[in-house]
């Protein structure tokens, strides 16, 4: 081989090691933050973690119960609002593929898959909290739903495309009305792609804060009001991670591994889905 | 006699005869009736159902010109108040009424290339050891799994763990090559943004990358070329396109990240001297000053900062989507 060869192939090498040193160094910072915050939150939870109200500065204890069920409530409703809305939209566009509405819905739909999350929760600020008159849990679940829209949307389009069209033309064929071939035949064979784009939306809008922070605001106490303030566990950590006090960091890291724990199982379990019947998205 | 009585039973079954057909008749007709209703009903619903879709589909158009007009109408105050110069002010004093976003602009633009420039190898190795090198196997896998995963953290904890591990790591690395040991700054922010952003432009890339024709490839490894060599100029040049959306899909999301960034910048108005300096972005502006804004044309100069925000995210979002379209067809 001449020595000319030699440096080509040496060079290759030289770049597929740099290539995997690379690709796998990106995986390290994850890790790293994986474990600390699990060490560092894992021993904070317990029963009393759970259920009771984080205490005043100055007394250790204390739990996030409010914030708990804050997010329950505020991406419940906020799910309430998106999925429906979602799906239907998501029929819309791959029914009309090729219709002057379609387009110009499907082009909105990746304009707010792009929005700073920040900015959805100043509209929502004055389409919600000035008009009702103060902070609340809706606001922030309105704000959190619009944030969930466009994954909804995107992952039924994109299931109900796979489906082919016969299984459309028999039910057509047997006399079956619009609505039913969709609701009865189209929705049930795409549901595996839809749950898991309801999924991911829900693991996305789980960790989201900046749309919370003008809306739902946080509360101390437990409320189930959700025309009032409501706490959300990601503004608890941020507010809590903020402050000074040791005390309080505590709770945040509790309250940053429940979080961690929970969105990253609801992606498992996405792509567990996903893998299971072969849907892409 | 007889004959009478026949004649009568003859009639009376004739009656009876008679009023089954008609009663069947009616049933005929009711099952008609009933069935025409249903389907009546069938169609109405029918109707109802394409209706709601279209209007539901109209819904996403109006939301996104009524968040685009709550942006505009709600920050006209500020842009009477200080013009077109408001993007190159130099002074954001809210006490004075004096609003310019420049200190902002910057430091977004800072933390969010900077982030870009140290995300961009990461990426593109990833994509291409996912594209090229290993896209089959458990390794590329759990390494693709892995990946997407850095996405699905929750942006306030990577601010949390900023804070709470990688300030105090720059704070001694500033002490060390002799800057204002502050740890809180830009330089943290990028580094944070750096590993929130990665994975848009790695899965991006990978599926770009698997898309280059085998043919191509083969090509140039017939005419001799090395690993590296097919790589550099096959692979690239035709992805490159594909590439660049990557990038800028990252960098869409980096302009608008708003919590990590805010919990590890510094927060202050003051133009950054340098990379090291704390600052402030526009989200992180916003997300600190919002609830505190107590006067009309300070909360309006906020939300313009929203407006540019999202009208320089919208535009770079869709250049990014259009690539993307074209290089798929």
């Amino acid at each position: 081989m001449s020595p000319h060869v030699k440096y080509r192939i040496g060079k290759s090498t030289g770049f597929q090691i740099l290539t995997v040193i690379l690709a796998f160094s990106c995986v390290v910072p994850l890790i790293f933050i994986l474990i600390y915050i699990i060490q560092a939150g894992i021993t904070k939870i317990n029963w009393h973690f759970l259920t009771n109200l984080p205490k005043p500065v100055g007394e250790s204890g204390g739990g996030i119960a409010n914030a708990l069920l804050g997010s329950t409530i505020i991406i419940g409703i906020a799910s309430l609002i998106a999925i429906p809305f979602g799906i239907l939209c998501g029929i819309y566009l791959s029914e009309n593929k090729k219709s002057k509405l379609a387009y110009w819905s499907r082009l909105c739909v990746d304009i707010l898959q792009g929005v700073p999350s920040i900015v959805i929760g100043i509209v929502a600020y004055f389409w919600l909290v000035k008009p009702l008159g103060g902070f609340s849990a809706v606001s922030g679940s309105v704000a959190l739903s619009i944030m969930m829209l466009p994954i909804i949307v995107r992952s039924t389009e994109e299931t109900l495309l796979l489906l082919p069209d016969s299984l459309r033309e028999a039910a057509f064929a047997l006399g079956m009305p619009f609505h039913r071939v969709i609701l009865k035949v189209i929705i049930p064979c795409g549901i595996s792609g839809i749950l898991s784009g309801v999924m991911l939306g829900v693991a996305r809008i789980a960790g989201e804060t900046a749309p919370l922070l003008f809306t739902a605001f946080g509360n101390p106490y437990l409320s189930t009001n959700i025309f009032k303030p409501m706490q959300s566990l990601p503004l608890l950590i941020f507010n809590y991670a903020t402050s000074p006090y040791n005390d309080w960091h505590d709770l945040a890291w509790g309250a940053s591994c429940i979080l961690l724990i929970w969105v990253l199982l609801l992606n498992i379990f996405t792509k567990l889905i996903t893998r299971k019947w072969k849907v892409q998205l | 006699m007889d004959t009478s009585i026949d004649n009568n039973v003859i009639t009376r079954s004739d009656s009876i005869l008679e009023r089954v057909i008609t009663s069947t008749k009616i049933r005929d007709a009711v099952k008609g009736i009933k069935r025409i209703r249903r389907s009546h009903r069938q169609i109405r619903a029918e109707n109802v159902f394409r209706r709601t879709l279209v209007i539901v589909a109209l819904a996403t158009v109006v939301l996104v010109l009524g968040i685009m007009l709550t942006l505009i109408v709600q920050s006209t105050l500020s842009l009477k108040a200080s013009g077109i110069s408001y993007l190159w002010g130099k002074v954001w004093d809210p006490v004075r009424d004096i609003f310019g976003a420049y200190p902002f602009i910057l430091g977004t633009l800072l933390t969010s290339f900077l982030a870009l420039f140290i995300s961009i190898p990461f990426s593109f190795a990833v994509g291409i050891f996912l594209g090229e090198y290993y896209p089959k196997g458990w390794v590329a896998n759990l390494l693709k799994n892995t990946v997407e995963l850095i996405a699905a953290v929750p942006s306030v904890i990577y601010g949390f763990w900023g804070l709470a591990v990688l300030v105090p790591i720059v704070r001694s690395f500033e002490a060390k090559i002799g800057v204002d040991p502050v740890g809180l700054g830009i330089f943290s922010s990028s580094l944070i943004l750096a590993v929130m952003i990665i994975p848009y432009a790695a899965s991006l890339g990978r599926s770009m990358i698997q898309m280059v024709p085998s043919n191509l490839k083969e090509a140039a490894y017939s005419l001799g070329a090395t690993r590296w060599e097919v790589i550099r100029s096959v692979i690239l040049p035709y992805t490159k396109s594909g590439l660049f959306a990557g990038i800028l899909l990252s960098l869409g999301r980096a302009l608008g990240e708003t919590m990590a960034v805010t919990m590890v910048i510094g927060n202050t108005s003051l133009i950054p001297k340098n990379i090291f300096a704390p600052g402030n972005t526009m989200a992180s502006v916003i997300a600190n000053e919002f609830t505190e804004a107590d006067h009309p044309v300070y909360l309006s100069a906020l939300i313009e900062l929203g407006l540019v925000l999202f009208l320089v995210t919208v535009v770079i979002n869709m250049i990014g989507k259009r690539l993307i379209k074209g290089f798929t067809n």
